[in-house]
């Protein structure tokens, strides 16, 4: 028998409580739901390089659970990937590969394609079935060239010159489909990005806040984080700061923090050592 | 060859055909009582799903000068339901439910709110998809809020949310406007500060809920009648 | 979650960081306690909140215990708020197929004495929020109190009053909540804890 410890735990899922969740579920027991990333994301061929946009809305059902999240996620030096559906899995997923080629860039001193990339996303996700609900897309650019991919949760692929994903992905993509022309300059390829973004921010519900843009070329990355807010919260009407002792207290403690300070004595003087009995 | 279902077996099991004539357009609705005045406070975002049909359409009416009738929920049922109780409030000898002209006066707030009890629990097993909250002035010209469940069950208060945000909405208003867990005593608030704590109400709701927002209409009910102010929510 | 229920909110405030919990344990409509603990400390300056399912709290109590433990006798330190929010993400992440049905708060002064909060969904995605954030049966409810209450730079004392007012009205208006209350501020000199007089029913 292996040990349990989870000082031991080796890699990979643990299922040991599914039985018991399935068990439950069949009780009639609700099951909690996960955060996902209802979401606009995506991405664009321009002259020079790859712009890759996102929301940064997160829900949990009707409620907004994260206002301002990050859903361009690092890859490597020269690759992000923007991440729309379960948010834990896009998180996850992104992370363990951007790992995965930190790794095999220092085993191959070379930097990371964009397929290399792509190629291990899809492997996980397929491997996984579609029960990693991660939908991507990746853009970056090496030796050859800019290059822009899309990743569905079940491990198939596209390469496009632009892309958009998430529950915004069509109101985005009529942005696109009516400005989108080939070799645009970076500024036009900025605002184009913006704006389908914000198509999604304001007509699809699963997306807001604010515009996440993240631009690549050869030999420099920007990440503009949070480029567009076009929705801050306006000034409140009134504060509402409670009388102090408005709340009613049945008990208080009180722990004080003190500094521990050690202090070392020489007591190479003492003749001899004493030792106390009590 | 992968036919259809052998013919030898007998087909047994009844086909089921679901009628399911509801959906659920979300919205959220508030009102609040004072002493001499009462606002009712809706926003105007129609939506389905993650898609917003409408940013503006308004889900208050007002029904007679001291009287205000704001709903959610099934936007098709509130239309109708609406246009029922207008109908019940004027017209002609026909019905004897057509109040104003049997009666000869305007529908008082506690008549209309009485009235709505009984059409919703009319249609008791096929009810209206709605959440309806009534504001006005009772007899006495103090504010008063009648809140209702889609069959009917209904009661007189002093605040109440209803709709998509509500749950987001009530206990905010529960602290403010009813003092609860406060160990200070009550106070009496003004038109202004119940204004400005609605305001803060939808802003606040607009934030975390991805049904409300684009616009918000305040009807304020006083003994000089029923004034609407409009203002812009966020549109994400 | 809504099997046991139970509510736990964190806010930031000036130099300060404050999680609250209400202190219920049930058997969805029927309550068996009302002493029941959600909120365990992590180091001297940090906090975890569990609320959930009841067994899974307990679970992950004692599971963190552990490998905070461990990390202060590996690290010869305190672990970082920050980084105790990846350990939960990675912990609860492992069960991507088969969850712990908690979804943890972290609230704490980091090293530096700036304050940290976050929360996690049950499969370990973080959200790191600068205002406030809201965990169990309640969080519609908390939502709700928060956005309107809260407000940037609050003292310890205020602070207090103002997560306080936001748990105990969000829990009268949850069926699966309440039944007393329990906060923590924690500033950098001194951590004061108090049970609050709430509603019993």
């Amino acid at each position: 028998m292996t040990s349990r410890l989870p000082s031991q735990a080796k890699g990979g899922f643990n299922f040991d409580n599914h039985v018991r969740n399935a068990a439950m579920e069949g009780k009639g027991a609700a099951l909690p739901k996960a955060t996902k990333t209802g979401t606009t994301i995506v991405g664009l061929i321009y002259k020079d390089g790859v712009v890759l946009g996102a929301d940064t809305r997160a829900t949990a059902g009707p409620i907004v659970a994260d206002k301002n999240c990050e859903k361009i996620h690092y890859l490597a030096p020269n690759m992000y990937c923007c991440g729309a559906g379960t948010a834990a899995d896009t998180e996850m997923t992104t992370s363990l590969i951007s790992s995965q080629l930190e790794l095999h860039r220092l085993a191959t001193g070379r930097q990371a394609r964009i397929v290399t990339a792509m190629t291990l996303l899809k492997q996980m996700l397929f491997k996984y079935q579609g029960h990693i609900g991660a939908a991507l897309i990746l853009g970056g650019v090496d030796i050859s060239g800019p290059q822009l991919y899309t990743i569905y949760p079940h491990g198939s692929t596209d390469k496009l010159p632009y892309v958009t994903m998430g529950s915004g992905s069509l109101n985005a993509m009529s942005v696109f489909e009516s400005r989108w022309t080939p070799n645009m300059d970076r500024e036009s390829a900025i605002e184009l990005v913006k704006d389908a973004i914000e198509a999604g921010i304001f007509n699809d519900l699963g997306s807001g806040s604010n515009v996440d843009v993240v631009v690549l070329t050869k030999d420099k990355v920007d990440v503009l984080r949070n480029y567009a807010r076009p929705n801050e919260r306006g000034v409140k009407e009134a504060s509402y700061v409670f009388r102090r002792g408005t709340t009613q207290v049945l008990k208080t403690s009180i722990r004080d923090m003190v500094d521990i300070k050690e202090t070392v004595e020489s007591i190479a003087t003492s003749t001899a050592m004493e030792v106390d009995a009590v | 060859m992968m036919s259809t279902v052998p013919s030898e077996l007998p087909v047994t099991a009844p086909i089921e055909h679901r009628f399911d004539p509801y959906v659920d357009n979300g919205g959220t609705l508030l009102s609040i009582a004072g002493k001499d005045f009462c606002v009712v406070a809706a926003d105007t975002r129609l939506s389905e799903g993650y898609s917003i049909h409408t940013r503006y359409v308004p889900k208050s009416v007002k029904l007679s000068d001291k009287t205000v009738i704001s709903m959610g929920g099934c936007y098709a049922d509130c239309l109708t339901l609406t246009k029922r109780i207008q109908q019940n409030m004027e017209a002609s000898l026909v019905a004897p439910m057509w109040y104003r002209h049997a009666h000869g006066k305007t529908m008082s707030t506690a008549a209309i709110a009485q009235m709505l009890s009984i059409m919703l629990y009319q249609k008791r097993f096929f009810p209206f998809y709605s959440w309806c909250i009534l504001g006005g002035l009772d007899e006495e010209g103090r504010g008063a809020v009648y809140t209702y469940d889609p069959v009917g069950s209904y009661e007189r208060e002093a605040c109440r949310c209803a709709g998509s945000a509500s749950s987001l909405i009530q206990p905010f208003l529960d602290n403010q406007i009813n003092f609860k867990n406060q160990a200070s005593e009550r106070r009496e608030l003004s038109l202004d500060q119940v204004l400005r704590i609605t305001k803060d109400s939808f802003t606040s709701a607009t934030e975390r809920d991805i049904y409300t927002g684009d616009y918000l209409e305040i009807f304020v009910i006083t003994s000089n009648g029923v004034e609407l102010q409009k203002m812009g929510l966020k549109k994400d | 979650m809504e099997y046991n229920g139970g509510a736990v909110v964190a806010m930031v405030g000036k130099n300060c960081v404050a999680i609250a919990c209400d202190k219920r344990l049930g058997v969805q409509a029927m309550t068996i306690s009302t002493e029941f603990k959600k909120i365990f400390q992590a180091t001297p300056k940090t906090y975890l909140g569990l609320p959930g399912l009841a067994t899974d709290v307990q679970t992950l109590a004692e599971k963190f215990r552990f490998k905070i433990n461990m990390y202060k006798l590996k690290e010869e330190r305190e672990i970082e708020p920050r980084t105790l929010a990846h350990l939960v993400s990675s912990t609860l992440y492992e069960r991507r197929f088969g969850p712990w049905f908690t979804e943890p708060v972290v609230a704490g002064l980091d090293k530096n004495n700036n304050p940290f909060i976050c929360n996690t969904d049950t499969i370990g995605c973080i959200n790191f929020a600068k205002d406030f954030v809201v965990s169990g049966t309640s969080t519609n409810q908390l939502y709700g109190m928060c956005e309107s209450l809260w407000e940037p730079d609050l003292e310890p004392e205020d602070l207090f009053e103002t997560i306080s007012q936001a748990l105990m009205n969000a829990v009268d208006r949850d069926c699966l909540a309440g039944w007393g209350a329990e906060v923590v501020v924690i500033t950098p000199d001194k951590i004061i804890t108090r049970t609050l007089k709430s509603r019993m029913d």
